[in-house]
């Protein structure tokens, strides 16, 4: 498959990029570690007639220290795991990130890139022929979701890893366009929608993520996939706390891949406020969110079993942050065995 | 549209002009006659296109070449050096760690990454290393041995001298 002919153009400035994108911003994508746009456009998923690469900016790929840390877009996965700052502070980012793809695609690809990464589906991420043979689908050149035929909204899957776990450590972004840039919290770049998953303008860059200083704070990240490496995920769990002791003071809890976007799960968090986090306590709040969860039939994987490992997966995370070892649980997961064991009883001591 | 591609390839300097569409595999393999990087999958997923730029593996169907301009590209037929294999060629050779060959340049680039970078990687660390490799005859078991020995042949080689500084002068001319 070769690519399909583009415009490319090369700024050296985030200001000539904004500019830039904003000649002809319907007609027009951003090209970061190319690991997601690139696969698309070969796949005629995308087919944009300008390409404007922001690897030349240098500005987009540094970390910077503040109240916080503000990680450039360009930041490429590698350099974000390698980053002493992110493993000591950001543990659940940490795991995140070094869950995505494999080391080459970690080497090229980029946190803005992840964030931004396009959703996924069966019936979209197929050749040109394949999705030609079905009529296409809603999402690109066809009418029909064929997820669920009926859906009046396309229901591919947002399969980012480190979005969700941005979200639960309360991450801001910046995007930048020709007429300035504006901050949102990142929950506010995601719809529910899997045509129009992000909330930026055509004409607009994202250009940095802000992770709060959260002293007190832990976080953790788990991820299903079919094999050890490699896979997008299927579902996760994003969880980050603040406890006291055992009592929860404070928490947030997103789901990855269970839905078109990162998915915040509220009724889970009300149970935990304020409470010892005790074994019974992690099981019933991790059964609250996977009451949210709606993985659909269109990933690797059975939806039912999705469905319910997202309870393990929440209630693995909440036990990593009490302070159990769950290392041969991350073990156990990679293998597949780890629905085997009761979740209220998955600490392994 | 043509344009103009200036970068290093193998410690060789490069300039030639390139279809702008094209990716740094299809630059590396058809302009360049570099047929050693495997075109696999195409799509970042099997490895076989690997390559190192500016030291580290990517995967060159997934670079627009037009974005390797003034990169310092290293291919599998770079590993070689005055003459002689790099001990991760002896090494696959000798242990049986290629069979239908068409993911060995790929393994080979991105394991010699890895020992550059550290000087005794685990086991373990190896697997993670090459975990976006495959191997579709599944021969990862000889794969893994091979890149341990040749740890252990590049500490030995170090000793050694290369095998054309051990010829008498002007010897076999």
């Amino acid at each position: 498959m070769r690519l399909p002919g583009f415009r490319y153009r090369a700024p050296r400035t985030i200001e000539d990029a904004a500019a830039w994108l904003a000649e002809q911003p319907a007609d027009s994508m951003l090209l970061a570690g190319g690991t997601d746009l690139l696969p698309n456009m070969k796949r005629r998923q995308q087919t944009p007639s300008t390409i404007i690469g922001l690897s030349g900016i240098g500005a987009l790929a540094e970390i910077r220290n503040g109240d916080g840390l503000t990680i450039g877009a360009g930041v490429t996965l590698s350099n974000l795991v390698a980053d002493p700052r992110i493993r000591t502070s950001y543990a659940g980012l940490w795991q995140a990130a070094a869950q995505v793809a494999t080391p080459h695609l970690r080497n090229m690809g980029t946190i803005g890139g992840n964030v931004c990464l396009d959703t996924r589906c069966t019936y979209y991420d197929q050749n040109y022929e394949w999705r030609k043979s079905i009529d296409f689908c809603m999402k690109r050149d066809g009418k029909t979701c064929w997820v669920a035929t009926s859906s009046p909204k396309c229901l591919a899957v947002s399969s980012t890893d480190t979005a969700p776990m941005l979200q639960a450590l309360d991450a801001s972004v910046t995007l930048v366009s020709a007429g300035g840039a504006r901050v949102l919290p990142i929950a506010d770049l995601f719809a529910n929608d899997g045509m129009h998953y992000l909330t930026r303008q055509r004409d607009e860059i994202l250009a940095s993520i802000a992770v709060p200083a959260l002293d007190g704070w832990r976080s953790a990240y788990w991820k299903l996939r079919r094999r050890g490496a490699f896979d997008f995920p299927v579902a996760s769990a994003a969880v980050a706390a603040r406890l006291d002791g055992r009592r929860v003071v404070d928490a947030r809890i997103v789901l990855g891949a269970v839905s078109s976007r990162p998915l915040s799960a509220d009724r889970a968090v009300a149970q935990l406020l304020g409470q010892e986090l005790t074994d019974d306590l992690i099981a019933s709040a991790g059964a609250a969110a996977a009451e949210i969860a709606k993985p659909m039939d269109n990933t690797d994987f059975e939806l039912v079993w999705r469905k319910k490992m997202v309870r393990a997966l929440v209630s693995a995370a909440l036990h990593e942050i009490r302070g159990d070892d769950m290392r041969a649980r991350r073990l156990q997961l990679a293998r597949q065995e780890m629905l085997s064991m009761p979740a209220s009883t998955s600490a392994a001591r | 549209m043509k344009v103009r591609l200036t970068c290093s390839v193998n410690q060789e300097p490069v300039d030639v002009l390139v279809d702008d569409y094209k990716t740094l595999l299809e630059v590396l393999r058809e302009d360049l006659q570099l047929t050693g990087t495997k075109h696999g999958c195409e799509l970042g997923e099997c490895g076989a296109c690997a390559v190192l730029v500016d030291g580290s593996p990517v995967l060159s169907c997934l670079v627009l070449a037009v974005e390797s301009a003034g990169r310092r590209i290293t291919t599998v037929e770079g590993l070689a050096a005055d003459g002689r294999l790099h001990p991760l060629q002896e090494c696959f050779a000798d242990l049986g760690a290629s069979q239908c060959g068409y993911c060995t340049p790929g393994i080979l680039i991105t394991a010699k990454a890895l020992l550059d970078a550290e000087p005794n990687p685990s086991r373990e660390r190896i697997c993670e290393a090459l975990s976006g490799n495959l191997c579709r005859c599944t021969g990862y078991l000889q794969i893994v041995e091979a890149v341990e020995a040749a740890l252990r042949l590049g500490a030995a080689s170090k000793q050694r001298q290369p095998l054309l500084a051990q010829s008498e002068p002007g010897a076999g001319q």
